[in-house]
């Protein structure tokens, strides 16, 4: 049996989003800034799937822009509001557990001088409300948080950022990076209070290479590449035309029910984790069902990782896009050394089933007892 | 322009009777590396090997890249051909090196007669041509002990050759004229350049990995492909043969006391590593140990591993230090590779205190718990076979 845990790192696309993006490829294949109909098919493929992704964010069509995924979203995100805001302030309120391309792009911020907080988490994974209150000032020009964290699944206090912006009489413009609760939470970009969120398409069952940020009407945003008229001049360039359909597919598929079966495999697996010998949950207890973080003290996450995908169970030992490194995030909660070597993460999907997780559990005691621990 | 690749013979030029052995192997290297570009030809005349495109289409950029890398060469440099003719030459010149010349201040012309048969001797050809490039470029002048630039001539039996400065070669001998040796490769920074260091005194290679999956991963073995292949552009292609390593690890781990883990291990590691060579014909072993860097890398520790085998080990840095190694790992472009954070040869298993003076006898008594014979056989059974730069050179 083939089991896939690793959906937090990317999913396996849908068919009927599969299908769009091969139609769109070899039918629609007109460049959709050209004046003939072969063109304004393809504008009109792409204004579909622009309206799929506005609805889900209860946003603004004209409020989206597709962009190559959420790291450019969320590169454009940052660089573009602080270079607008010169004169506002410059201080950045983010924390110390966001995707590397929040937290990489906040350490160039630093080095041209803006003034970044990193907000450490509490041992349950989640930001405080408190310190944000506290790192929070007139000041400050934006603050990025994610709404869940990619390696544990913690829920952050992404509701009380513009209550507590607003409270501070703070400049700040707030973005929220999506990705990983897009599709599972139902977000709407109005009622959390954001004004830039990030999305992409793959973590979704749609194609890798696509996503897409939310700029609300009004919010002053400085392009970072420039060529062309496309994406109101946001993100110019040709739009990846085929991708972005599949995306708009996706976004109509998404399930918010979901969620419950995913809890029933998470807590099946959770349970029987927690009868092994030295295994802990790293993920809190109220954390999105879609993740779940464990570590099995004394095995590194490596060898638990090869020894479960020679079984072809395909799991993750962190963040994909760390590969092999310590998970900042399991360090920045203070778990021991030990137990951020050990850590694994399991990422579900709507496809997961009961069996898969029955199989994982009978594989992982395995492991745990066959492989020569530290 | 007709520009072609003239290349100077190294250490080869100063052996005698068997001369022509290394000269041959060269050239067989040579037209093996560049084989791919398709349409050069290779021919060797006085001492030099010409490397002459066939058309305009033949990639001569690439073909200097490969040359670069090719072990026995001692410098090349690239030329333009002219007629032996002195109006043929000085046009030829002025017009290939027309580039450098009007960028610097200072020349002279060296001129060099192979062919007694050419009418100016060779200061008179440095005269002719120096008045004829001073006339064309009159800001230069003339500088006979610090020029800028050199332009040679070289008058040869079958045209005349002019170019600027000699490049210099990766030096070394031509891998293949000395003999055949297998590489013990873990991925790290030491032992590619081991390789690589056998292979420039002619040594051809055939590789030996250990894997332990799942302890290690198939990334950690597709990195010491790609290390493998970077060495490659140096040594040709090889083999490689990954041994699994698991179990004997496992058995060491369970049978064997603590702190005699890496050395028993390392045992194994040299009687498989003696078996697949003799298998492929190679008859010596080499590793990227330096002596004192870890605990099995002391003089006990090392003699206690000779002793699994019959075979010379050539540790090519045993007297170097980290730095050195770093310097010529980034020279030949494996560093970056090297570095990437996959475990090789799994730290689960490492003692937290090995011993760094083994004593033989005791080494031999833990090992006897095992059932050596049985588990060297099991992996040898199973070994994995993957070439490595075969895509890279066409055949022969």
């Amino acid at each position: 049996m083939q089991v896939y845990f690793d959906n937090s790192a990317t999913t396996r696309v849908s068919k009927n989003a599969a299908d769009k993006a091969y139609r769109i490829m070899t039918e629609v294949y007109g460049n959709p800034s050209s004046l003939h109909s072969l063109g304004i098919k393809a504008e009109a493929e792409l204004t579909s799937a622009r309206k799929s992704v506005a609805k889900s964010l209860g946003a603004d069509e004209r409020e989206i822009y597709f962009t190559s995924g959420a790291t450019e979203a969320n590169n454009l995100a940052l660089f573009g509001t602080v270079e607008s805001r010169k004169r506002t302030g410059n201080k950045i309120v983010t924390s110390a557990i966001e995707h590397s391309s929040v937290i990489d792009a906040c350490k160039r911020l630093e080095n041209m001088g803006y003034e970044v907080v990193y907000l450490k988490p509490r041992d349950d994974g989640r930001i405080s409300e408190t310190d944000l209150q506290n790192a929070v000032d007139e000041n400050t020009v934006l603050v990025s948080l994610m709404a869940v964290n990619n390696e544990t699944g913690a829920i952050q206090p992404y509701n009380a950022v513009k209550r507590i912006i607003k409270q501070k009489n703070s400049p700040a413009l707030f973005h929220c990076d999506c990705v990983q609760a897009y599709g599972k939470l139902m977000i709407k970009a109005e009622k959390i209070g954001a004004d830039l969120l990030s999305v992409t398409a793959h973590k979704i069952h749609g194609p890798k290479g696509v996503g897409a940020i939310y700029i609300k009407r009004g919010t002053r945003i400085i392009p970072q590449h420039y060529g062309g008229e496309q994406e109101s001049k946001i993100r110019p360039g040709t739009q990846a035309s085929a991708l972005i359909g599949a995306f708009g597919c996706a976004v109509n598929e998404i399930d918010y029910s979901a969620i419950n079966h995913v809890a029933e495999i998470r807590d099946y697996i959770k349970t029987f984790v927690e009868t092994l010998d030295r295994a802990y949950i790293n993920s809190p207890k109220d954390a999105l069902p879609y993740i779940l973080n464990v570590s099995i003290e004394g095995i590194r996450s490596e060898t638990m990782m090869h020894f479960l995908a020679s079984r072809e169970i395909y799991a993750s030992s962190g963040s994909a896009c760390a590969k092999g490194k310590q998970s900042h995030v399991l360090t920045a909660m203070g778990l021991s050394k030990q137990r951020t070597d050990s850590a694994l993460r399991l990422s579900f999907s709507r496809l997961s089933t009961m069996e898969e997780a029955e199989y994982f559990c009978r594989v992982l005691k395995e492991g745990t007892e066959s492989l020569v621990r530290k | 322009m007709n520009e072609l690749i003239l290349i100077k013979l190294g250490e080869i030029a100063l052996k005698g009777l068997n001369r022509k052995t290394f000269e041959t192997a060269l050239v067989k290297n040579i037209k093996h590396r560049i084989s791919s570009l398709g349409g050069f030809s290779v021919k060797t005349a006085q001492s030099t090997i010409y490397v002459t495109p066939a058309n305009e289409y033949s990639d001569i950029d690439e073909a200097e890249q490969r040359i670069k890398t090719v072990f026995g060469i001692a410098a090349y440099s690239r030329a333009a051909r002219a007629e032996k003719d002195m109006d043929d030459i000085q046009r030829v010149a002025i017009e290939y090196l027309s580039d450098e010349l009007s960028q610097c201040k200072t020349f002279k012309v060296e001129a060099k007669r192979s062919d007694k048969k050419f009418p100016l001797k060779s200061p008179d050809i440095c005269r002719e041509l120096g008045g004829c490039i001073l006339e064309r470029f009159p800001h230069l002048s003339v500088d006979v002990h610090n020029p800028e630039i050199t332009v040679n001539v070289e008058i040869r039996d079958f045209g005349a050759y002019i170019h600027g400065p000699a490049k210099r070669g990766v030096g070394g001998i031509p891998v293949g004229t000395g003999g055949k040796a297998a590489i013990l490769i873990s991925g790290g920074i030491d032992s590619p350049v081991a390789a690589y260091m056998m292979a420039k005194r002619g040594v051809e290679l055939t590789a030996v990995h250990f894997a332990s999956p799942p302890y290690t991963s198939e990334r950690a073995e597709q990195k010491v492909q790609k290390l493998l292949e970077l060495v490659s552009r140096y040594s040709g292609r090889m083999i490689m043969y990954t041994v699994p390593f698991t179990r004997i690890q496992e058995e060491i781990q369970s049978k064997c006391p603590e702190e005699l883990f890496t050395i028993i291990m390392r045992r194994f590691m040299m009687q498989i590593a003696q078996r697949v060579a003799e298998q492929n014909g190679c008859a010596a072993l080499i590793t990227g140990e330096s002596l004192g860097q870890v605990a099995s890398q002391t003089i006990s520790a090392i003699a206690c591993t000779d002793e699994a085998c019959t075979m010379p080990v050539f540790r090519p840095l045993i007297g170097m230090d980290k730095e050195e190694i770093i310097t010529i790992s980034r020279k030949i472009d494996t560093f970056e590779t090297s570095i990437e954070p996959y475990e090789d040869c799994c730290t689960v298993f490492t003692p937290k205190h090995p011993r760094t003076r083994p004593i033989l006898k005791y080494v031999k008594l833990a090992q006897e718990m095992l059932d050596c014979d049985a588990l060297i056989n099991e992996a040898l059974e199973n070994l994995k076979v993957t070439k490595i730069g075969y895509d890279l050179y066409k055949e022969n």
